[in-house]
C-alpha cells in the first residue's frame, strides 16, 4: 500500500526531475550537492549535541579550575586558581560522607531494584490471563514525575500520621522517624528509589527472558531441571549479558539521582543523605560556588565514565552473543 | 511439569483443571503484586480527596471526598500546570524536528562516522543533568535565556533528543533501502524521500519518541529549579517542590497537585500502552 502510493508520487515527480538528472556532464557537482543534503540531515542534531552536551562538559572542566562565583556574573572575571576547587572539595568534611552515601545509595538501590525486578520479570514470563496488562501498569511509578513520587512518599513516610507508621503500629512497632532521623533517612530514600526503579528493571529483564528459547526449558525439564534448578542452570547463564547491561545502566542512572533526594530530604537531616550529586547542586545553586560545584560534577562524570566504558563493553558482548 | 505431561493423556481433564487453577492463581498473585506496587499512587489520590488540613490522618477510603484540595491546587498551581504544558509541547516539537532527520540519516545514509555518532549519543545520555545545569546557568545568564520558555524547552530537550534519535533510528533501520532507492530513481530528492516515505513508515516510533519527550519534559525538575529565578515561568514540578518547603501546611492541596501532575503519565499509559511499552525497552539497550 505504502510503496504503491509512493511509486505514483515518484512518477509525477519524474517529469520535473528528469532533465536535471540526465545531465551527464558534471557528476562531481551532483555528488557534492547530494553529500551536502545528507549532511544537512544531521547538522541540527550535531549542533544541539555540541551546545547542550559538549559545551557543558568542557565548561564544567574549565569552571572547576576557576574561582567562579556570583561575582563573576557582575564583573565577568573568573580568576584561574588551579586545583584549589578540588582541594576544597576533598578537604571538606562533607566529601567523605557524600562519597559513602553515594556508594550506599547506589548499591542499595540497585540491589533492591534488581532482585525484586528479576523476581517480577520471571513471574510475568509465564503466560497467564491479564499478564500483559498488569506488566504494563507496573510501569506507572517510573513514568510519574520524580518530584510527585517524592511528595507522595513524604506523606506516606511522615512520622506521626503517615500510613506506613500507622500500618507498622498495628503490629506494635513504634513510629519510625523515616525522614527526620539521620540513622534511617538514607534507608528511606533508598526504599523510595527502589520503588521507582523496579519497573525499568522488570521491563529490561523481561525482554531478556523472552529471548531465551523455550526449547532450552523443555530440554531442561526432561533432565529434571525445574523451578530453582532451571533458573540457576538455564535462566541465569542465558541472562548474563542482559543482566550486566541492566546493572551498569542502573549505576549510571542512580549515581546522578537528584530530584528524589531533594524532594524527600534536601540532603538532610544532618547531612545524612548528602551525595556527590546533591553536593554539586548545593555548591553551585545554594552557595553559588560554581567552581566548587563543577569540581563535584566532574567527580560524578569521572565515575559515570568508568561505568560507561563497562557498559559499552557489556553491551557489545550482549549484541555479539 | 514433567509429571503432569506424562499423566496428561490418561487424565486429561484433571490436568487441564490443574493448569487452569495455576494460571488463575498467577493472575491473582499478579494483581496482588500490582496493588502493592501501585499503593503509593492510590494513597496519593486518596490523600488528595481528604478535607484540607495540615494533618495526614486520612481514612483508608475517601468516603466523604472533599475537593477543597483541588480548588486550592488549581488556584495556586493552575498557571504552573499551563506553563508545564507549554514547555512539554515545545520540547516535543523541538525534539522531533531535530531528532527525526538525524535518526533517518543514521539509519539510511552510509556515513563512515556513524558508530562514533552513536557512541556520542550513548555517552550523552549518561551525562548527569547537574553538569548541564551548572554550565547552562552561566551561559543562559549571559544570553538572557534564564526564565524563558525557549531556555527551558531547549534544556528539557537534552533528556529527550538522544533517546528519540536512538528509538527512531532503530525503527528506520527496518525500512528496506530498496524502497528509498526506488523513490530516488523516480526522481524524489533526499528530503522528499524522508518526508513522504520514511516518516509515514516510522509513524509508531515517532509517536513513541513524542510521548517520551513530553513525559521527560513534563517531569523535569532540575532545569526548572536551576534555570528559573522568578515566579513568572514556573513549571508545576517546581510548584510542588515549593509546596513541600520545610513544613507542609496543606497536604490535600499538595496531593491534589501531585495527582494533576500525574495525569499525563496515567492517561498516556492507559490509552497509548503499546507506544509506552515500546519506548521502555527500545532506547535503553541497543
Amino acid at each position: 500500500m505504502t510503496s504503491q502510493s509512493l511509486q505514483t508520487a515518484g512518477e509525477t515527480k519524474i517529469r520535473f526531475a528528469g532533465p536535471a538528472k540526465s545531465q551527464p556532464r558534471r557528476p562531481r557537482v551532483r555528488f557534492d550537492r547530494e553529500t551536502t543534503t545528507k549532511v544537512l540531515f544531521v547538522v541540527p542534531a550535531g549542533l544541539f549535541m555540541v551546545l547542550y552536551f559538549g559545551y557543558p562538559v568542557v565548561k564544567n572542566l574549565t569552571m572547576s579550575f576557576q574561582d567562579f562565583t556570583t561575582k563573576t556574573f557582575f564583573t565577568g572575571e573568573a580568576p584561574w586558581i588551579g586545583v584549589q576547587n578540588y582541594v576544597t572539595v576533598i578537604s571538606s568534611n562533607l566529601f567523605g560522607p557524600a562519597m559513602l552515601n553515594t556508594a550506599l545509595f547506589t548499591i542499595g538501590s540497585i540491589l533492591g531494584q534488581f532482585v525484586i525486578g528479576m523476581a517480577l520479570a520471571v513471574f510475568f514470563n509465564k503466560k497467564f490471563p491479564l499478564s500483559g496488562f498488569l506488566r504494563a501498569m507496573l510501569l506507572l511509578p517510573w513514568l510519574l514525575p520524580l518530584i510527585v513520587a517524592s511528595a507522595t512518599w513524604r506523606s506516606i513516610l511522615d512520622q506521626d500520621s503517615g500510613i506506613l507508621n500507622q500500618f507498622l503500629g498495628t503490629f506494635g512497632i513504634p513510629a519510625v522517624p523515616w525522614l527526620t532521623s539521620p540513622s534511617v533517612a538514607l534507608i528511606a530514600v533508598i526504599i523510595v528509589n527502589i520503588w521507582i526503579g523496579i519497573p525499568f528493571n522488570v521491563t529490561l529483564l523481561y525482554g531478556g527472558l523472552q529471548d531465551i528459547p523455550a526449547e532450552l526449558y523443555e530440554a531442561g525439564a526432561l533432565d529434571g531441571a525445574t523451578g530453582w534448578k532451571s533458573f540457576w542452570h538455564i535462566t541465569w547463564p542465558n541472562m548474563r549479558p542482559v543482566v550486566s547491561v541492566v546493572l551498569v545502566l542502573g549505576v549510571v542512572y542512580t549515581i546522578k539521582v537528584l530530584d528524589i533526594i531533594l524532594g524527600l530530604t534536601n540532603g538532610g537531616p544532618a547531612n545524612a543523605t548528602q551525595t556527590i550529586a546533591v553536593r554539586s547542586y548545593q555548591e553551585s545553586f545554594v552557595n553559588f560556588q560554581f567552581g566548587v560545584g563543577a569540581a563535584f560534577s566532574n567527580i560524578l562524570i569521572l565515575i559515570s565514565l568508568v561505568f560507561a566504558i563497562i557498559y559499552l563493553r557489556a553491551n557489545r558482548r550482549a549484541v555479539d552473543e | 511439569m514433567a509429571t503432569t505431561q506424562l499423566t496428561a493423556p490418561v487424565n486429561h481433564a484433571a490436568a487441564q483443571r490443574m493448569k487452569n487453577i495455576r494460571t488463575r492463581s498467577s493472575t491473582v498473585l499478579g494483581i496482588i503484586f500490582l496493588i502493592i506496587m501501585l499503593f503509593p499512587i492510590y494513597w496519593m489520590i486518596n490523600a488528595s480527596l481528604q478535607p484540607s488540613g495540615n494533618t495526614l490522618s486520612a481514612s483508608f477510603l475517601p468516603l466523604n471526598p472533599s475537593f477543597a484540595g483541588y480548588e486550592k491546587a488549581i488556584a495556586d498551581q493552575g498557571k504552573n500546570l499551563v506553563t508545564s504544558l507549554v514547555i512539554s509541547l515545545g520540547t516535543v516539537v523541538v525534539t522531533l524536528a531535530i531528532a527525526a532527520p538525524a535518526a533517518y540519516a543514521l539509519a539510511q545514509f552510509k556515513f563512515r562516522w556513524i558508530s562514533w555518532a552513536l557512541l556520542a549519543i550513548l555517552i550523552a545520555q549518561m551525562i548527569p543533568g547537574v553538569v548541564i545545569a551548572n554550565a547552562l546557568y552561566a551561559a543562559y545568564n549571559d544570553l538572557g535565556l534564564l526564565n524563558t520558555y525557549t531556555g527551558l524547552i531547549l534544556a528539557d530537550a537534552t533528556s529527550a533528543i538522544p533517546f528519540a534519535i536512538l528509538i527512531m533510528r532503530a525503527f528506520m533501520m527496518s525500512i528496506p533501502p530498496s524502497i528509498i532507492e526506488a523513490a530516488r530513481v523516480d526522481g524524489a530528492g533526499q528530503v522528499r524521500a524522508f518526508v513522504s516515505i520514511a516518516l509515514p513508515i516510522a509513524k509508531n516510533a515517532i509517536i513513541t519518541a513524542a510521548l517520551f519527550a513530553f513525559l521527560f519534559s513534563w517531569s523535569d525538575f532540575l532545569f526548572a529549579l536551576t534555570l528559573t529565578t522568578t515566579d513568572e515561568i514556573r513549571p508545576v514540578t517546581l510548584g510542588i517542590y515549593q509546596y513541600l518547603g520545610t513544613q507542609v501546611s496543606n497536604w490535600s492541596a499538595v496531593m491534589a497537585t501531585a495527582v494533576l501532575s500525574s495525569l499525563p503519565a496515567i492517561v498516556l499509559l492507559v490509552i497509548a500502552q503499546k507506544y509506552i511499552a515500546a519506548g521502555a525497552t527500545g532506547g535503553a539497550v541497543k
